[in-house]
């Protein structure tokens, strides 16, 4: 059984080249580069300058977001150098969040248009 | 006896026939990768309720106007400014686990103790950050149940729809955070007891990174949704 594992463990490192040093920093900066990216979004163009908060300005955060989650979630929790098989089922589960989001956001619209009207 | 093997009796060797794990990946390191599926689903819950309530409510405290201080330096007019540190101070640590990872994998043990205590030292300095963000919210009066005197009519309900789900969030990431700053310091002490010298293996630091990015990676999610949108 000891033995087992052993094989595993070496098999699994024999993947890690692909995350050398050099590409762990570069991951950080695009990290920070998107970070700043928002920052100048919300504070240049919104809170100082023309732009009105709103759905396309939450667009533009909600995809930057994803791209940041992309990166921590591929390199630096190493999922991208894993196997299909394995990407697939810790994923796919998403979906249900997926769905649920769209549920809610849809129930959430629903009260606002009613509740208020019949209350306010 | 016939030496020839028929089809049936030959040792099958592909990757989900039994024997080893077919993902190529140790057995503690999926079980931390479902844990964090499982702890994924409960902050996204978290979230998508506070968006169905943001959907709801006819008006909603402006992030821009609710963190506007910087702790020790200005009280207000600086939004986002304060956050922006910490979410940098998380990147960062982030950036030392990963470091530290990569040590283990040359089993390179001053290395990993070296990024370790800075991942460590990353880690307190954002519960730091976090705990003068709480009591600086406390002092404006919001706090779970309480909202600042200045709202008045409708807008109170937003805000104190706000108010909970802030306290909420923030603190469930915030216990995550916690954990895992004690999970980094006992993984440190195992490092420096020589206990993965002796197991000939890193992997451990790499379970705990996994935790460690999770961590980072819902505070990408908590500061999109509660100070930039």
């Amino acid at each position: 059984m000891s033995g087992n594992n052993t094989s595993v463990e070496h098999g699994h490192e024999g993947q890690h080249a692909d995350m050398s040093k050099k590409l762990i920093w570069k991951v950080f900066f695009y990290l920070l580069a998107i970070t700043c990216l928002e920052f100048f979004i919300a504070l240049v163009l919104v809170y100082n300058g023309p732009l009105e908060k709103g759905p396309l300005v939450n667009f533009i955060y909600v995809v930057l977001t994803l791209v940041k989650a992309y990166f921590i979630v591929a390199y630096f929790m190493h999922l991208k150098f894993e196997r299909m098989g394995f990407i697939i089922i810790t994923l796919i589960v998403f979906v249900f969040i997926i769905y649920f989001i769209i549920l809610l956001l849809t129930e959430g619209s629903y009260l606002h248009t009613h509740l208020h009207h019949t209350f306010g | 006896m016939s030496t020839t093997v028929s089809q049936l009796d030959q040792v099958k060797s592909g990757p989900w026939n039994g024997g080893r794990s077919p993902f190529a990946i140790e057995y503690g390191k999926v079980m931390m990768w479902f844990f964090l599926v499982s702890d994924a689903f409960t902050f996204s819950a978290f979230l998508v309720y506070y968006g169905a309530q943001r959907f709801s409510q006819i008006t909603w405290p402006d992030p821009d106007y609710v963190f506007q201080s910087i702790p020790a330096i200005a009280d207000e007019g600086y939004p986002l400014v304060f956050v922006g540190i910490m979410t940098f101070i998380l990147i960062m640590s982030s950036v030392t686990m990963v470091l530290a990872v990569e040590a283990g994998h040359r089993n390179a043990k001053k290395e990993v103790v070296g990024w370790m205590i800075a991942t460590i030292i990353g880690g307190l300095m954002f519960l730091g950050c976090q705990a003068l963000e709480w009591s600086h919210l406390n002092h404006e009066g919001y706090w779970w149940g309480r909202i600042p005197e200045h709202y008045a009519g409708i807008d109170k309900i937003g805000a104190q729809q706000f108010a909970n789900l802030f306290f909420t969030i923030t603190g469930f990431h915030g216990f995550h955070v916690t954990t895992g700053v004690i999970i980094n310091i006992i993984i440190l002490c195992m490092t420096l007891g020589n206990v993965f010298e002796k197991r000939g293996t890193y992997l451990m630091i790499e379970k705990v990174g996994l935790y460690w990015h999770f961590v980072d990676l819902v505070w990408v999610f908590v500061f999109t949704f509660f100070y930039l949108v």
